[in-house]
């Protein structure tokens, strides 16, 4: 028998998946204003930021109503709690781009500092966490969502290269000190968003499997 | 200035492209028109001051809950709005019930008026008759069918009901024979046979198991596009699932009286957040 229920957990899994959407598409937008030197693009994501910040509190409203007046058990339990947990991290991905957004605009004209080949790579990483992350929660899949808890050791790799190899540039020419340093503000940026679609992958293991993975190592998980 | 990317690495994968969900209409439950309303409603169980001052608006096409702890006149306010305190003497209501602009509690045609406001009750009552004379039976009290129209409309309420496919094919075995969940629903469906604008459930799924009460309750939500219901429930649970709106009745008074979602999150007055988490009552 179908609950009334299940349509309310439904319309909420939709909410989860539009916020998804636009903070994944606000991180897209932002690294692409850095690339492309496209400053409309960074003012959009500026502009986008209020919707997901909206969308953020009416999810939270939703699953305190839910709660209130469902009673819910079990999986539809854990569902609720690992919702509002997923709900606070896309709401954080998305202030992550709004800052790489406006690291973009900082750097606009000024030279880049070189050529782009590992911050490219560690963005697509990052953003495919997070689409994965989501994707994993869709379909209730505890193995893909391990394989992105996987991927965030390599994020944080990158953002220690990129470091060291800015830092080099630094040293060597004073005229790229601003534009890099902001390329180390967004590798940051970039590596704390990974850290927000691993907590997102560990909210769905739980969901899917009522296990805590938090701070456990790699093999326990 | 141009800018590389490493050979054979494609930026960006297209984000997930998801369509925005819907949004409800703007127009909540609370803009609906009022069904029925109480006003100033004063009740007596002889000296007893029962009901003190009740005033509520019921929404039309909503389901409103009553909940209090035992005692607190919320089953008597639900039997004021159908005129069930006549059959007894000694009992008066004073005030005014509003159904339709007429103030009920001066209505002289009783029969018509507990037709338009259907009761359910927490005892199982079907008529020691079969299913299909359990649904005739009322109807043939205020209209005059023809074998197939009575076919017809017997039909209709359970349907309505949601008890249709499990009883067509016994319609003429007693309605007293069927499981409890069965019976409950023949009431609701004996009550919709004819026709009301309101109907009352009083304490409807208290002698029910988990399974026909959860089938209750999935029928409020088909119900109400149809019909103003009120339920009165001692479990609030089944309160705040099934409810738009919850009054909270103490010592005979309405305290709090709001949407469903904001009394059971955010209720104003601290007697009935003491009695929704369970500090007393």
């Amino acid at each position: 028998m179908e609950r009334h229920f299940e349509h309310d957990l439904e319309e909420l899994k939709e909410r989860l998946l539009w916020m998804a959407s636009l903070a994944e598409r606000s991180v897209h937008r932002a690294m692409e204003a850095v690339f492309e030197k496209d400053q409309s693009l960074a003012e959009q994501v500026l502009e986008d930021e209020k919707v997901i910040n909206d969308m953020q509190i009416e999810i939270d409203d939703r699953v305190m109503r839910l709660v209130a007046l469902q009673a819910p058990m079990a999986v539809d339990l854990r569902f609720l709690f690992s919702a509002s947990r997923i709900n606070n991290d896309l709401e954080r991905i998305g202030d992550q781009g709004v800052n790489i957004a406006q690291s973009a605009l900082r750097i606009l004209r000024h030279p880049q500092v070189k050529p782009y080949v590992d911050l490219p790579r560690m963005s697509e990483l990052a953003e495919g966490m997070v689409r994965d992350s989501i994707n994993a929660l869709v379909q209730r899949d505890a193995e893909l969502a391990k394989s992105v808890l996987i991927r965030d050791d390599e994020v944080d790799r990158l953002r220690d290269q990129i470091f060291r190899e800015l830092l080099t540039y630094m040293m060597e020419n004073s005229a790229v000190v601003y534009p890099a340093f902001e390329l180390i503000l967004i590798t940051k940026n970039l590596e704390r968003i990974g850290d927000h679609a691993t907590n997102i992958a560990e909210d769905v293991i739980y969901m899917v499997a009522g296990r805590d993975v938090r701070h456990l190592a790699a093999d326990r998980r | 200035m141009t800018h590389e990317r490493e050979q054979g690495f494609r930026m960006a994968t297209v984000p997930i492209s998801i369509k925005p969900p819907e949004t409800a209409p703007s127009s909540s439950a609370a803009q609906l028109p009022v069904k029925i309303a109480a006003r100033d409603l004063n009740f007596y169980y002889g000296k007893f001051h029962a009901l003190k001052n009740v005033s509520v608006d019921i929404r039309q096409n909503c389901v409103t809950a009553f909940i209090g702890p035992s005692g607190c006149g919320k089953s008597t306010l639900l039997r004021v709005f159908n005129r069930m305190y006549d059959l007894y003497p000694g009992q008066r209501a004073e005030g005014e019930v509003i159904l339709d602009g007429e103030n009920i509690l001066n209505s002289r045609n009783i029969a018509q008026l507990r037709a338009k406001i259907g009761m359910v009750f927490q005892k199982l009552t079907p008529f020691p008759m079969s299913v299909y004379e359990n649904i005739a039976f009322g109807i043939r009290l205020y209209e005059k069918l023809r074998r197939p129209e009575m076919n017809e409309r017997v039909q209709q309420a359970l349907t309505k009901a949601g008890l249709w496919d499990e009883v067509k094919d016994k319609l003429h075995q007693s309605g007293i024979g069927l499981s409890g969940g069965q019976q409950q629903r023949l009431c609701i469906a004996r009550a919709l046979a004819v026709n009301p604008e309101v109907l009352l459930l009083d304490e409807p799924c208290s002698a029910l198991d988990p399974i026909s009460t959860a089938k209750i309750e999935e029928l409020l939500f088909e119900l109400k596009k149809a019909w103003t219901i009120v339920i009165v429930t001692h479990n609030m649970q089944q309160a705040a699932r099934v409810s738009d709106f919850t009054a909270f009745l103490l010592d005979g008074q309405l305290i709090e009286y709001r949407n469903t979602g904001t009394l059971f999150t955010t209720p104003s007055d601290p007697r009935t957040e003491a009695y929704i988490t369970g500090r007393f009552g």
